[in-house]
């Protein structure tokens, strides 16, 4: 690959990572955010509260 | 039926001629004041760029002061009344729409031509950026109602609404430039102009109705 | 009253939380093999086009891509409708989710298109009508998300936002048709005419491929988003009922 044009396709697969790579991390870990606040809550008005 | 909506129509003529109808016009002026400041005051320049000046100017404007449209309303409680008049809630919103075009954006349209000579837009062309503007602010006008009655009760909706809605108003600056070029002898864009201002007439109210009574709670 | 009914409309997304549970890590391996598959074909195995030369290969993100950013605003119009005719409590679900991540491809859209266009057309930006028009829609977009952060209580933001976007598909295709019609207008169709030569199968094979396996990474994230999406809603849920069953914590604020 001697592309003169090298550059942009590499900038553009780099972007296209990024944005990927960045959907799945924020996917994942907001997952992660929001099930382990909701363990927590559920465990602690499962401690002061008998459970419905 | 007629009797709520003129009574909505009068009202509102009534509390925009305490002062809140001129400032677009300020606004506006503004705008036209500060092109030849970013793009120099070269003259044949600004003939040539004069009517799409005078376009964002006045879509800038007509946008921008409708902050007020319903949010008065709402914080005074005449939303309320609105729901409970015997007029359905769509036309009501079209009076307040009309109300709006004719206290903002009418003013807007007759002085475009002043602008244009400003900017050096020969009278021709300037005749027709007022024509293009009697026909497209309408629709602008409609589309912002929707924009408004989506922000409604926002804290943040000022720009909001704008923000919403300027992407929407797209196709009515395309054809409403295109409708000014006077080297064109066909009046095409101009119809093109006419059929969405007749189209957002519809949306318009229907779509701000349906808002205000989804989000009514 | 208040309290019952959001727990009795989630019998059916609890069924859809265990459903996309089991789906996503099949889900995920079958887009992960696609995705190396696609990156695989359009790297090594497509050859150079004879007009682009190696540019072409920007074309197997671009297109996959672009097509997202259309289909995000196509799921997300259906889903309005499913919020404001059927009221579906899984439809307002599926639209948040989409908005992020059609925003997100359409984002990838520009920033690929604009990099094929520079060795293509001499410069980054071109106010051609697909460009301007995709760049309406990132617009678009982004009004939806910040119209859904400006209103706190969900089901408002629900209606709210579907109404917007069933305004927002009325008017693509006017925006469409006005930018193009605005496009030859002020372009002579020069460069922009080498837009679409009859595609080489070498070529349209690894596009096809790519296509696809954007598209399943599409519906793996739009899953788990929506999962996670429940999640978020029970929670508000469980911190409003614990907040007003508990007078130690303060109340929250007022809408």
């Amino acid at each position: 690959m001697n592309d003169p044009h090298l550059g942009f396709i590499v900038a553009s697969y780099a972007i296209g990572l990024v944005v990927v790579a960045g959907a799945i991390a924020w996917t994942v870990i907001d997952h992660r955010i929001q099930s382990r606040a909701l363990a927590e809550l559920e465990a602690r008005s499962g401690r002061r509260r008998s459970p419905r | 039926m007629i009797g709520p909506l003129r009574a909505m129509l009068m009202r509102d003529l009534a509390l925009a001629s305490g002062g809140s109808a001129g400032l677009g016009l300020v606004f506006f002026l503004l705008v036209v004041t500060l092109t030849p400041f970013a793009v120099g005051p070269d003259l044949a320049l600004l003939a040539r760029i004069g009517p799409a000046i005078l376009w964002l100017g006045a879509l800038l404007a007509t946008l921008l002061g409708l902050d007020r449209l319903l949010q008065a309303d709402h914080e005074d409680g005449g939303l309320d009344l609105m729901y409970l008049a015997s007029a359905p809630l769509e036309l009501m919103v079209g009076a307040k729409i009309l109300a709006h075009w004719l206290t903002t954006c009418l003013p807007l349209v007759i002085a475009a031509p002043l602008f244009g000579a400003m900017l050096d837009v020969g009278p021709t062309t300037s005749l027709r950026v007022a024509l293009a503007l009697l026909i497209g602010t309408p629709a602008l006008a409609c589309l912002g109602a929707v924009g408004a009655a989506l922000t409604v009760g926002l804290r943040r909706g000022g720009l909001l609404a704008p923000v919403l809605i300027l992407p929407l108003a797209i196709p009515v600056l395309i054809f409403g430039v295109a409708a000014c070029d006077a080297t064109r002898d066909d009046f095409a864009p101009l119809g093109v102009l006419g059929g969405l201002a007749l189209g957002y007439a519809v949306l318009g109210p229907v779509a701000a109705a349906g808002a205000l009574k989804l989000l009514r709670d | 009253m208040g309290i019952f009914s959001p727990i009795t409309a989630l019998a059916n997304p609890a069924r859809f939380s265990a459903f996309s549970a089991r789906a996503l890590p099949w889900l995920s391996g079958v887009t992960a093999l696609m995705m190396a598959l696609g990156l695989y074909l359009g790297l090594v195995v497509a050859p150079a086009d004879y007009q682009q030369g190696e540019t072409v290969r920007i074309m197997f993100l671009h297109v996959p891509s672009a097509w997202l950013g259309m289909m995000g605003y196509t799921v997300m119009a259906a889903a309005s409708l499913g919020v404001l005719i059927w009221r579906h409590p899984l439809a307002d679900v599926a639209a948040k989710a989409a908005a992020p991540l059609g925003a997100a491809f359409t984002f990838l859209a520009l920033a690929t298109g604009s990099l094929w266009g520079k060795p293509m057309w001499g410069t980054y930006w071109v106010w051609d009508a697909r460009l301007t028009s995709f760049l309406i829609l990132f617009l678009m977009y982004l009004g939806l998300m910040a119209l859904r952060s400006a209103i706190d209580e969900p089901s408002r933001a629900a209606k709210a936002c579907a109404i917007l976007t069933l305004v927002g598909s009325i008017n693509i295709p006017i925006i469409k048709f006005s930018v193009e019609w605005w496009n030859t207008l002020h372009q002579p169709a020069s460069v922009l005419k080498m837009g679409k030569p009859a595609m080489d199968p070498s070529i349209l094979t690894p596009l096809l491929v790519n296509a696809l396996a954007f598209t399943l990474l599409f519906v793996t994230l739009h899953l788990a988003a929506m999962r996670t999406e429940l999640v978020r809603r029970r929670l508000r849920t469980l911190r409003i009922t614990t907040a007003s069953a508990a007078p130690a914590f303060a109340p929250e604020p007022a809408e």
